[in-house]
């Protein structure tokens, strides 16, 4: 048997680190970046008689992540202690929500594959925790170093329940989560970064096979296609056991990205036992209704319904939409250009193509970009009136870029803006005539195919700024009365 | 020492140092005079662990500049006095009694700490107690037994056997301790001083090293009901640092000592009473019961029937806690270092040279407790059976009793070494103390009497937060049996 | 994370006695990170079963139906604002830390990675 005939069983474990200014249980700062153990203090560092009190920030943020992944909030939730010596976890246990989570059953919808199929993954718990310290094994000799800078840091843990079925569907299940995060602001969500890290439990079972096979954990996956690849190896791994017959021994596997392999994380033999019990530190988190109905009337717009949105009241087509609410800050910039501007199409045309072009040639987000969306619909306007040609206005588009001036005054300064006014366009139209006298008759006798030949006589002798449109009307009713000027 | 101001109470040192009458520079010099005349070091009483004279003299002689500047001290101005060792403290070291926390000097100071100082006490040295407040006798102390001023060749009970015995010994007229169990009544019991484990959550816990945290209370010491009212009075009241710490105003303590006993209802609950109790303990209680009477009270006979599950009850929660609080002394951040080539082996040495026998014990029974598989015939049974205890003192006081009245301790202090063989003998000690610490509630033990020469205490239990009514009959009792201490 | 299968099984027997065998003083050591002497791990059972079978009386008591205990006033946790400052340190980390080099903390060096599995974050 090959792959083929094994379906893969997925489910993922997401922690998220919260976009708090100062840590769960102490007044710590969470900034990177910081000479390592400078933000720490008697909490964070576990020193004797230290006690933690828990950020209201953190818990507002968890919640707004798990009402937006429509859990059931529970209105008193538990902090647990788990077990387990690490040096980068100073009190011997981490704080973590365990069997009294703060939200249950939710689910991330989200279209997979080239078909856009639309998937659904059910979210079995979304709960609150600390994050650990950070073990640097490589900057001494036979030494590890700690910095517990990041130790305490508030996270959620979002876990799925086995409804992922191919590698492609956890990568889009992910994309879609972080999408999710970075619409409610929770989170920086970024995987290389650290501030989205992804676990899977993956086992193969016989397709059409309803059980479920022995599982195993693979961490250390540190991007959304090393997720995949290494979904991809295990899967490969497991299927290739049970065709020899061969049984799958629970475990964790890590990832090495760099020889691309999956491999046995070294297990201390005695098993885990974590010895959960609740904090007596910490009293129950009691959230009341009204400030559950406050934080859900203040959801701001998911990806789901913005994606509608596009669909309905800009009639973007599919691709258009995708590109564009993938970020968030890209699709308010392009709701900026459409409403300003009026033409929605239009706008799109050039905020998924232009702007995003510039962006990727300038490497920069959106939110660094020069050209404001107010700046932007004035260029689209300025063409729509015929005052811009298309290629004049690539040309001040590209300035915009570089000098954050307007569309109107670069044009105006370059002198780049379209004369449609009649009496100008007349006065190059009479010199074309004149020197073109022979063509010229040809049009009036009605040879229709001299119409462009004279249109672009008249561009050149406007050196490019004659509306073209307005010059083919003229030179057309200028042929109809005779040739008379 | 006719006129050492260790004679006046803390009420009337404070005020003749406010006064101006008594320098500070006076009290603490001579309390460090009282240190030496009582032989309270390393080679006599080892009630103290570590002082610092030339520190303390220097902030005493810094109350007395402000003074003379017009500056108003506090309640405890000038007034020296000592903490157990497993409270934080700046200047002096704080090593919980054990070895893994020698040399420890902790770089931020506990709430209660800070509340005393600024009230104007001096802090002059931290006392012996059982290693991380583990034990009845102070026997069980890295730093060797402490003994009971009233015959050295006992105990002075424990854990904070330092502090009791300090007070006792007239060097300070106020200490603090910390209660798990029991550790501040039961070594008043034995060494004929009177003190006050207040309501869970009415002291901040801040900084004081925990050893079972839904358990743990900072608790006082006193010479008199009025030193321990006064102590107690300055430390307790809401700190936002202690997610544990009560929302609840602080009534004015030592006005109780007007309040009197007329018409109170005072429980004696008879499993306090057994058959098998002491004719002389259950003599002097009836004592304290008569003279309680005479005053006004009226005694109820009431029934506890869950008092036979305290001590099992405790001795799972709080070995199950303790393992947890104590994962941190690893080696890695603070504290003792046992160096060795491997993280494993390092954690190992440091911990297993670190803990003494009884924590070591503690730890390991703790563990099992909390391990897979037992943790709902251990741990959540021993809480749920907790609750019920606490329901069960609830009904009491909600069925008419104000408060209740028992021994503190089934005997008066025991010699060195006699309990030592057999731990479970050691825990009954705590036997009618334990309660108060699961329940939550405060107590109170107060000298009503001597057997052979040897102080023994009484006890008084309040509802949770009435400490003032706890106080108004503790007055009253100090009063009407004139015990001197 | 797999909740509910931690603390299941075992619950009839537990209150047996001899519940603590010699293997069970050395994993439960094992997980507290203690190294006990070989010589003491019969003395240490004998203690533990002493102790727990003062336990027994527990298994005996009905609590079904029991409110989870919850001290008095201390039902809800208050929260902080998401704002410093921390608790100060009158000494700098590096006063306190046993090993540390470059303001880090030293420990014997682990093979990258090498955890016992919970280290998921």
């Amino acid at each position: 048997m090959s792959s083929a005939a094994y379906e893969m069983v997925v489910g993922l474990e997401v922690h998220v680190q919260l976009s708090t200014a100062t840590k769960a249980f102490c007044g710590c700062s969470t900034d990177f970046g910081a000479a390592p153990n400078s933000h720490t203090c008697p909490v964070c560092l576990g020193l004797p008689g230290a006690l933690p009190v828990l950020n209201q920030r953190a818990v507002e943020l968890a919640t707004r992540a798990a009402l937006a992944l429509g859990c059931e909030l529970h209105g008193r939730s538990i902090f647990a202690r788990k077990h387990y010596f690490y040096p980068d976890l100073p009190k011997g246990y981490q704080i973590s929500q365990y069997d009294q989570p703060l939200a249950t059953r939710g689910a991330v919808t989200f279209a997979s594959g080239a078909e856009r199929v639309t998937r659904s993954v059910t979210i079995t718990r979304v709960h609150m925790e600390e994050d650990a310290g950070k073990s640097i094994h490589d900057r001494f000799p036979q030494a590890s170093a700690i910095d517990l800078n990041r130790a305490g840091v508030p996270l959620i843990e979002i876990v799925s329940e086995p409804d992922i079925r191919s590698a492609a569907e956890a990568r889009d299940y992910l994309r879609e989560l972080k999408l999710v995060l970075e619409y409610l602001e929770v989170s920086d969500a970024n995987m290389e970064e650290g501030s989205l890290r992804v676990d899977a439990n993956i086992s193969a079972r016989p397709a059409g096979s309803t059980s479920l096979g022995t599982k195993t954990e693979i961490k250390n996956m540190n991007s959304f296609s090393a997720v995949e690849r290494a979904l991809e190896a295990e899967f490969a791994r497991q299927c290739a056991m049970l065709d020899r017959g061969e049984r799958v021994v629970q475990q964790t596997m890590l990832w090495d990205a760099v020889r691309n392999e999956i491999r046995p994380a070294r297990s201390k033999e005695e098993s885990h036992d974590y010895r959960y019990f609740p904090d007596p530190d910490l009293p129950a988190l009691v959230l009341s209704d009204a400030w559950l109905t406050q934080i859900q009337a203040a959801l701001p717009e998911l990806p789901a319904a913005r994606r509608e949105r596009m669909r309905t009241a800009f009639a973007l087509g599919a691709q258009d939409i995708e590109v564009l609410v993938a970020s968030r800050e890209l699709v308010d910039y392009y709701e900026a250009v459409a409403a300003a501007h009026g033409d929605a199409k239009a706008a799109a045309t050039w905020v998924v193509g232009d702007v995003l072009a510039a962006l990727n040639h300038e490497k920069i987000e959106i939110s660094n970009f020069r050209v404001t969306p107010h700046d932007l619909a004035q260029l689209l306007d300025l063409i729509r009136d015929g005052r811009l040609s298309r290629n004049a206005a690539k040309q001040v588009f590209a300035t915009m870029r570089a000098t954050g001036d307007s569309a109107a005054s670069i044009a105006e300064r370059e002198g780049l803006l379209q004369v449609s006014d009649d009496a100008a366009l007349s006065g190059w139209i009479d010199a074309v005539w004149n020197a073109h006298a022979a063509e010229a008759q040809r049009l009036v006798a009605g040879e229709q195919k001299l119409l462009g030949v004279l249109v672009g006589l008249v561009m050149k002798e406007s050196k490019g700024r004659a509306d073209p449109k307005r010059v083919n009307q003229l030179l057309l009713s200028r042929a109809a009365g005779g040739g008379g000027g | 020492m006719s006129s050492s101001t260790c004679d006046l109470t803390a009420a009337a040192l404070a005020e003749q140092v406010r006064s101006g009458a008594v320098s500070a520079r006076d009290a603490v010099s001579d309390a460090c005079s009282q240190v030496d005349a009582v032989h309270a070091g390393r080679d006599g009483l080892n009630a103290v662990l570590w002082e610092d004279r030339p520190a303390a003299l220097a902030a005493a002689a810094e109350l007395d500049r402000r003074r003379s500047a017009g500056e108003t001290l506090g309640a405890l101005a000038g007034v020296p006095l000592m903490l157990k060792d497993n409270i934080a403290t700046l200047g002096l070291p704080t090593t919980c009694g054990s070895r893994i926390l020698e040399g420890y000097h902790s770089p931020y100071e506990s709430t209660a700490a800070t509340r005393l100082r600024e009230a104007g006490a001096v802090i002059l040295a931290k006392t012996n107690c059982d290693e991380f407040a583990m034990g009845s006798s102070t026997e069980h102390s890295a730093y060797g037994p402490a003994r009971n001023p009233r015959d050295a060749t006992r105990v002075p009970g424990g854990s904070s056997g330092g502090s009791a015995a300090a007070v006792a010994a007239g060097i300070v007229r106020i200490a603090l301790g910390s209660e798990t169990g029991g550790s501040v009544r039961q070594p008043a019991s034995f060494c004929g001083v009177v003190g006050i484990k207040p309501t869970y959550g009415r002291v901040s816990r801040f900084g004081l090293v925990a050893f079972a945290s839904s358990l743990d209370n900072i608790g006082v010491f006193g010479r008199t009901v009025d030193d321990a009212a006064l102590a107690l009075h300055t430390i307790a009241g809401h700190d936002p640092r202690d997610a544990t710490s009560a929302q609840v105003p602080v009534d004015d303590y030592r006005a109780a000592a007007s309040d009197g006993v007329r018409g109170m209802v005072i429980g004696k609950p008879r499993e306090y009473f057994p058959d098998s109790l002491a004719p002389d303990v259950r003599d002097r209680c009836e004592s304290a019961l008569r003279a309680l009477k005479a005053v006004g009270a009226e005694i109820r006979e009431v029934s506890l029937p869950t008092t036979e599950y305290a001590i099992p009850v405790y001795y799972i929660v709080a070995p199950a806690e303790a393992s947890s609080n104590l994962a941190r002394y690893d080696g890695v951040r603070y504290g003792r270092r046992v160096p060795r080539a491997s993280l494993a082996d390092m954690y190992e040495a440091t911990r297993s040279t670190g803990f003494g026998q009884e924590v070591t014990r503690r730890i390991l029974l703790g563990t099992y407790v909390l391990s897979a598989g037992y943790y709902d015939a251990y741990y959540r049974k021993a809480m749920d059976v907790r609750a019920l205890i606490a329901a069960e003192i609830r009904g009491v006081f909600a069925s008419g009793v104000d408060l209740l009245f028992t021994p503190t301790t089934p005997t008066p202090a025991f010699a060195l070494g006699a309990k030592t063989a057999d731990p479970y003998e050691m825990y009954l000690s705590d036997i009618f103390t334990v309660t108060a610490n699961l329940a939550g509630i405060p107590a109170i033990s107060q000298p009503i009497g001597k057997i052979d020469g040897l102080p023994i205490g009484g006890q008084l239990l309040a509802p949770h937060f009435a400490e003032r009514r706890m106080l108004a009959a503790a007055y009253s009792l100090e009063q009407a049996l004139g015990v001197s201490s | 994370m797999h909740v509910g299968q931690k603390h299941a099984g075992k619950v009839g027997t537990a209150l047996m006695a001899d519940r603590v065998s010699e293997k069970d003083v050395r994993h439960v050591a094992s997980l507290a990170r203690l190294r006990i002497e070989p010589a003491k791990i019969e003395q240490l059972v004998r203690e533990l079963n002493g102790i727990l079978e003062h336990m027994d009386v527990l298994a005996r008591v009905d609590t079904s139906g029991i409110q989870p205990f919850v001290p008095e006033k201390l039902d809800a946790m208050p929260l902080r604002r998401d704002e410093g400052p921390s608790v100060p340190l009158a000494r700098p980390v590096s006063d306190i830390g046993p090993e540390m080099r470059d303001g880090f903390f030293l420990v014997p060096r682990l093979a990258t990675h090498e955890d016992d599995g919970s280290h998921s974050s």
